[in-house]
Formats: structure tokens, C-alpha cells, sequence
């Protein structure tokens, strides 16, 4: 390779490369975070076809539409494209954008690195999705792949297996990147607690994947060698034990699910203030209610198995040790309100979609408390009511949080502005027709109406009717938000530098587009 | 050195991460194929592990090459030292798996097991009474004998230990520009790292061939050899990561205060010696 050559004889051209190569060995940080972000769309709408499936399947009791175990095998992938290859892609996309221009940096850390963990991703998926095509089809035993059950597919696993090895591999290397940008690329004066929010969170969720992703990588080794290798892990006879998987999966689960929520906090906390003109209140309780949250969330894993049979004393310390997430969590809701408490706000799509977060990301929060009630999660427990919790959390919670990213900063990337009065119109299609499609889903649960089941008892039929029903609006609704982004990368209204008059941090103080790399002279922090 | 370290070197295009998935990827599909039986999955996995190695060295090569020529300046050698801080914390984590199914098995499941407070015991597995080293009540694999700690295990911590001391020696020697000294304590590193891995095959085969211990006999014999064979792995990784250092202390890629890669690799060097330390502890002698 004679990159370093050919950089110096033509003085670090600044440009990008032409034509389509340019996406493949591109090793600047926003071609990259468009691709991952790209990925993440075309993702979103594969995992949100899956939906549409079992919301179809689901509109009537009696098996209608698809077998039983195309069913679980829908309701297994979809979780597993719309978590490591829609909104963590997402995430990791709008990092790569974001947190070299919000510290002052040229680009990340590790440029060539960058490019590898987003190209591993496609192959990824590629292998993942190529298992429906294979003798006994896709993973059916839910994304947690629980044994024994998940032992029993076809040809497939081995392939789900490695596709998830490369989701790890690429995740690894993306949060390495992370967190060595912000550790060491921060502009002269930009000091840790001077941070935007959506740096500090990102840093907290880079080491979360760290020190996760490679247990995951080790369970699954167990599985794969459990069964080809004859070891017996999770098997009883050999001295394993089937719960033990189940252990070393949230061990790794229940950090994850914060690695889909922390990001999102910090893009909260960057919309509100700009919309509220008024600065993020308690900053500072605010990374430390962060950090607490990652530090909480390696003790509390067991709560997605209280009725397995855990040791008493294992249920009561993981209960209360859950219970004690929503304090720092309620401190970031109730300082998310009192930033907006009396400020001059302004309704624009990225707004609506930040108000939206912190109202229903809030009910998930709370019926997550119900959850992690011990004694009423023998109750609740996988029923239509943890579809609902988590629901909540993860699609008005982490997805409106991209969505919202994607209209408030759309305008610095592109130099455009994207057509308000139809973002507007997608935000109130979207509230409306996603708390149809899960707010049902909350009865249902309630009503002992299990999950991961293709048919259903009659009583539950008036429910599931209306669920679909919103199901269906919703998913068709997202149409509209890829046509708004088309549209604002096609052209538009020109944007300002700073594009919204409240808007604070080194990306605004850039051009709209910003140029190809970001600060090539660092700026000054004051 | 060039003016351009003046600036953050952010190389401009590169093919290396490309044709690596691509070549990982016909690694692991023709892994999976062996897995499934298929006749060509064991030569197709065989493509993939050897263009890896290529484009491994290729990407190295790269990346050595622009050192060399001075491009990389004090923040970008900081970069490299985090990057590679954090991703020997992942591989931490990642042998934290394993030790955790090693704990929980022997510190819950076999209590269980053996009845416990339970009734179960009873019903499924009467008359179920071992102790660890087990192959669980269904003995699979059939009887067997566990790895003794006193003999090659025992012998190869000291050898571990000892490569640690030697490549720290190497170390010192390079930091007073003393490149031959370097390069024999070099040298003593990567023999001792060979000479453990000896043993370990040789363990192996007697484990296969004379304790009847396979990677069948139950929970023992699953974590022993993911465990070892894991960490076995990272010694060969490790082993060759050392020749490569030595070729190029010999031909003089590092001064006295600028040798990342050098270090880089001792650290990595430590981390397997520790996994080793605690692996020896938990493993064999308890």
C-alpha cells in the first residue's frame, strides 16, 4: 500500500476519493458513520419486515399465515437485526460522525480500524440471514439462543454462531476506537467534565461493550463446542448446566441492554437544551448518574431469570439490586425536566422526538420496575407485558432517540435542512400509532397471554387486532422518514452553520457540511 | 523524522479492512461447513486462515512501513498504547467466561447435583456421588483420570515465569540501545514460549492416550481444554508476535524511546503469563 506516499506528494488532499471505492477503503469518519448508518437503516426495515410478520400472524388467533417455526424464527431474527444490526450500527454511526467534531478532533483515533469494524457488519448479517436458506432454516430459539433448545437447529448455527462472533468482533473494535478517541484526541482544554453528554455516554457504552461482548463471544464458543465438540457445558449428565448459559448470556444481556440506552441519553441531553435555550441541568449528576447505571447493570443480570430457580437469596439481591437503577435513571429524568422547566421551547421534529423519548422511554422505565419486582415477575414473566416493557424502552426509547439525532443534525452533515412540516407529520403518525401497537400489549401481558407464541386463546383476539393495526401504520409510517432524509441529502433549504439558534458544542462551530476532516488544526476550548 | 508527524496521521484509503472480512468470513463459512460435515469445509476454512495470514501481514507490513518513514507522531503512539491497553481487557473478559462455567460449575452445579437442599437429586440422578473432578452422573467420556499439577504443569509455570523475566531483561536491553543483549533475551523468550507449548501438546496426547481425558469427559474435561487450549492459543499468537519483534529489533525499527510494538507485545506477553498463573491456580492445583 503507498497511502503514506501518495498523502505526501499531494500535500493531504483533502477530498474524498472517487467513485464507489471511496466507501470501501474510506478511512475518514464521516464516510464511515454514513455508512453505519446506512447499514442501520436498510437493517431497520429488514427487522421491521420481520415485525410485519408476526404482527400479521398475530392479527387473528388460529395459525394463519406462516408455520410455527418460521414464527419463532421471525420473532428470533428480528430481535437479533434490529439490536446488532439496527440500532447499535446506529449508534456507532452517529459516534463516528459526532465525537471528533464535538471534542475537536480531525478523525478517530484509529482511522484504518474504523473502516474493518464497519465491513465486518454486512459479512456479518450476510451470514445470519443467509441461515433461512438452509436445511432446518434461521434460529428459532429466541435471541438469547437459550440450550438446550437453541442446540437443535439445522445446518444454521454455526453460521448464526460466527455471524455473531463478527457482530462482537466489529463492536470490540468500533468501542476500542471510541474510547481511545476520546481519551486521547480531545482538543487543548476540552477536559473530561467539559465533555458533551453524548461523548461522556458513548465512552461509559464503549467500555460496557468491552467488557460484555467478549463474555457473549465466550457462551456462544460453549454452545458451538457443546455441540460439535461434545463438551457438556449446559448439559446436566456431563456435570454443565443448562442455567448456566443463561447466566453467562445476561451477564453479557443486561449491560447490552444499556449499551441501547446510554447513547440515547446523551443525544436527550443534547436536544432538550437546544430546544429549551436553556444549558443541560446538573451536568455533572448527570455523567455520574451514567456511570452508576454501568456499574449497576453487571449486578443485576439475573433478573431476566427469577423463575428458574435461583437460591432465594439470589432473587431478592437481584431484585433489589435492579430496583436501585431507576434512582440514577430518575435522576436523568427529572433533570431532563428541569431543563425544559421554564425554558423558551420550541417544537421542531428533533424536539418532538426528545419529548416523546422522555415521556414514553419513562413508561418503559416504570413498567421495567414492575418487572423487576421478583414475586409479580412470576406473573408477568414471559408474557406480552416484557414484549411491552421492553418495547417501550427500545422503540420510543432508543429508536426515537436515533430518529431524533437524524433530524437535529441532518442539517450540519448534509448543509440542508430537511422538510419540517413532514417530519412533523412522521412524529405524530409514528406517537400515535406505536403506543396503538405496544400500549396493548401491556394488557395482554397482564392477561397471561404469552410471548414467542404463534397462536393465541380467543380472549386475546380484540387486543391483537388493535396491536396490529398499529403495527402496520407504524411500520408503513417509517417509509416517511427514509423519503425526509432522502430528500434533505438531495437538497433543501441551506442550513446555517449553527442551524438551530440554541445549538452549543464544537459541530455547530463547523460549516454545514463540515469539511471532510473535521478539525485538522485543533480548535480552542474555553 | 518527516514534518508530516508534525500533524495527527489519519491514513487516506486503505484495502486491508475490506479484503479482510472478506477472507475472515471465507474462514468462518467454511469453518461452519466442517462443522455441518460438508466435504469442503475443511479446505475452504484452510483458504480463509491463509489469506488472514496475508492480509495480517500485509496490514502489519503497512503499518510498519509508515513508522518506520516517521509518519506516526507522540499522540498517535498513545493511541496505539491505549487501543492495545483496552483490547488485552477484552481478551481478559473473554477467559473470564470460561473461568466463570469453571466456578459455577464446581462452586453451584455439583452441590446441586449431589442433592444439595433439593429433592431432584433423588428423581434424576440417584446415587450420583463424585466429587471434582467430575464427568457428571451420566460419566460421559467414561472413566478418567484429571491432570496432575506437579509434573509438565508445574514445569511450564516456571517456564512462563521465566520468559517473563527474560523479555523484561530484553527491555532493559533496549532501553539502553544494547541490541544485541536484545535480542538474546529475545531469543531466550520466544525458546522458553516454545518449549512450554511442547509440553502442552505433549500433555495433550498423554491426556488423550493415557488418562482417557477428552474434551467428552463431562464438565472437567470441557473446561480443561477450552481453558488450556484457549490459552494455548494466545501463546502461539504470542510466540510468533515475538519472532516478528525480534526481526525487527534486529533490523533496528526501535530506539531506546520509541518501540511501541516492542512493548505492546511484552504486555500481551504478561497478560497470557497471568492468565497462565491463575489458570495453573484453578485448573490443576485446586
Amino acid at each position: 500500500m503507498s497511502t503514506l506516499s501518495a498523502g505526501h506528494e499531494d500535500h493531504h488532499e483533502h477530498g474524498p476519493a472517487k467513485g464507489l471505492l471511496r466507501w470501501v477503503t474510506t478511512t475518514n469518519h464521516k464516510d464511515i458513520g454514513t455508512l453505519y448508518l446506512l447499514f442501520a437503516l436498510v437493517m431497520f426495515f429488514i427487522g421491521g419486515a420481520m415485525a410485519m410478520v408476526i404482527r400479521a400472524e398475530l392479527f387473528q388467533p388460529g395459525l394463519q399465515l406462516v408455520d410455527p417455526n418460521f414464527f419463532n424464527t421471525m420473532t428470533t431474527v428480528h430481535a437479533l437485526v434490529m439490536i446488532f444490526g439496527a440500532v447499535m450500527p446506529a449508534f456507532t454511526g452517529l459516534a463516528n460522525w459526532l465525537i471528533p467534531m464535538m471534542i475537536g478532533a480531525p478523525d478517530m483515533a484509529l482511522p484504518r480500524m474504523n473502516n474493518f469494524s464497519f465491513w465486518i457488519l454486512p459479512f456479518a448479517f450476510t451470514l445470519l440471514l443467509s441461515t433461512f436458506f438452509m436445511e432446518g432454516g434461521g434460529p428459532s430459539a429466541g435471541w438469547t439462543i437459550y440450550p438446550p433448545l437453541s442446540l437443535q437447529m439445522g445446518e444454521g448455527f454455526p453460521f448464526m454462531i460466527f455471524a455473531l462472533h463478527l457482530a462482537g468482533v466489529s463492536s470490540i473494535l468500533g468501542s476500542i476506537n471510541i474510547i481511545v478517541t476520546i481519551l486521547n484526541m480531545r482538543a487543548p482544554g476540552m477536559l473530561l467534565m467539559k465533555m458533551p453528554m453524548f461523548v461522556w455516554t458513548w465512552f461509559i457504552t464503549a467500555y460496557l461493550l468491552i467488557a460484555t461482548m467478549p463474555v457473549l463471544a465466550g457462551g456462544l464458543t460453549m454452545l458451538l463446542t457443546d455441540k460439535f465438540a461434545g463438551t457438556s457445558f449446559f448439559d446436566a449428565a456431563g456435570g454443565g448446566d443448562p442455567v448456566m448459559y443463561q447466566h453467562i448470556f445476561w451477564f453479557f444481556g443486561h449491560p447490552e441492554v444499556y449499551i441501547l440506552i446510554l447513547p440515547a441519553f446523551g443525544i436527550i441531553s443534547a436536544i432538550l437544551p437546544t430546544f429549551a435555550r436553556k444549558p443541560l441541568f446538573g451536568y455533572s449528576a448527570m455523567v455520574y448518574a451514567t456511570a452508576s447505571i454501568a456499574f449497576l447493570s453487571f449486578i443485576v443480570w439475573a433478573h431476566h431469570m427469577f423463575t428458574v430457580g435461583m437460591p432465594v437469596v439470589g432473587e431478592l439481591f437481584f431484585m433489589y439490586a435492579t430496583m436501585m437503577i431507576a434512582v440514577p435513571t430518575g435522576v436523568k429524568v427529572f433533570n431532563w425536566v428541569s431543563t425544559m422547566w421554564r425554558g423558551a421551547m420550541t417544537f421542531e421534529a428533533p424536539m418532538l422526538f426528545a419529548v416523546g423519548f422522555v415521556i414514553m422511554f419513562t413508561i418503559g422505565g416504570f413498567s421495567g420496575l414492575m418487572l423487576a419486582i421478583a414475586p409479580a415477575d412470576f406473573q408477568y414473566h414471559d408474557t406480552y407485558f416484557v414484549v411491552a416493557h421492553f418495547h417501550y424502552v427500545l422503540v420510543t426509547g432508543a429508536v426515537y432517540s436515533i430518529m431524533a439525532a437524524a433530524y437535529y443534525w441532518l442539517p450540519k452533515w448534509t448543509g440542508n435542512m430537511y422538510d419540517e412540516k413532514l417530519a412533523q407529520i412522521h412524529f405524530w403518525i409514528s406517537t400515535v400509532s406505536v403506543n396503538v401497537l405496544f400500549f396493548p400489549q401491556h394488557f395482554l401481558g397482564l392477561a397471561g397471554m404469552p410471548r414467542r407464541i404463534p397462536d393465541y386463546s380467543v380472549q386475546f383476539t380484540d387486543w391483537n387486532m388493535i396491536s396490529s393495526l398499529g403495527g402496520f401504520v407504524f411500520g408503513v409510517s417509517q417509509l416517511l422518514f427514509v423519503y425526509v432524509v432522502f430528500k434533505c441529502i438531495r437538497g433543501g433549504e441551506k442550513a446555517t452553520d449553527r442551524v438551530w439558534e440554541g445549538a452549543h458544542g464544537l459541530e455547530w462551530t463547523l460549516s454545514s457540511p463540515p469539511p471532510y476532516h473535521s478539525f485538522t488544526t485543533a480548535p480552542e476550548v474555553r | 523524522m518527516a514534518g508530516a508527524s508534525e500533524q495527527y496521521y489519519v491514513p487516506h484509503s486503505s484495502f486491508w479492512p475490506i479484503v479482510a472480512s472478506i477472507s475472515l468470513t471465507i474462514g468462518l463459512v467454511g469453518a461452519a461447513g466442517w462443522f455441518n460435515g460438508n466435504a469442503s469445509g475443511q479446505t475452504v476454512l484452510l483458504v480463509g486462515l491463509g489469506l488472514v495470514t496475508v492480509i495480517i501481514l500485509g496490514w502489519f507490513a503497512t503499518v510498519v512501513n509508515e513508522s518506520v518513514k516517521g509518519a506516526y507522531n507522540a499522540q498517535v503512539n498513545r493511541s496505539f498504547r491505549q487501543g492495545m491497553m483496552w483490547f488485552i481487557f477484552s481478551e481478559v473478559m473473554f477467559f473470564g467466561a470460561f473461568f466463570g462455567a469453571l466456578f459455577y460449575s464446581r462452586v453451584l452445579v455439583l452441590p446441586w447435583l449431589l442433592g444439595g437442599d433439593f429433592s431432584t437429586h433423588e428423581y434424576l440422578w440417584k446415587g450420583y456421588g463424585e466429587s471434582w473432578p467430575t464427568n457428571g452422573p451420566g460419566d460421559l467420556g467414561g472413566d478418567f483420570r484429571s491432570m496432575g499439577a506437579w509434573g509438565i504443569p508445574a514445569l511450564n509455570t516456571f517456564l512462563l515465569l521465566t520468559s517473563g523475566t527474560t523479555i523484561t531483561l530484553a527491555h532493559w536491553a533496549l532501553k539502553e540501545n544494547d541490541r544485541l543483549k536484545t535480542v538474546l533475551w529475545m531469543m531466550a523468550t520466544i525458546a522458553l514460549g516454545l518449549l512450554f507449548l511442547a509440553f502442552q501438546v505433549y500433555e495433550y496426547i498423554h491426556a488423550y492416550s493415557e488418562l482417557n481425558l477428552t474434551l467428552g469427559s463431562g464438565i472437567y474435561g470441557s473446561t480443561f481444554f477450552l481453558l488450556t487450549g484457549f490459552h494455548g492459543m494466545h501463546v502461539t499468537l504470542g510466540t510468533v508476535m515475538l519472532i516478528v519483534i525480534t526481526a525487527r529489533v534486529i533490523s533496528g525499527h526501535f530506539t531506546p524511546d520509541n518501540h511501541f510494538a516492542f512493548e505492546g507485545v511484552a504486555w500481551y506477553w504478561h497478560f497470557v503469563d497471568v492468565i497462565w498463573l491463575v489458570l495453573f491456580i484453578f485448573v490443576y492445583v485446586l
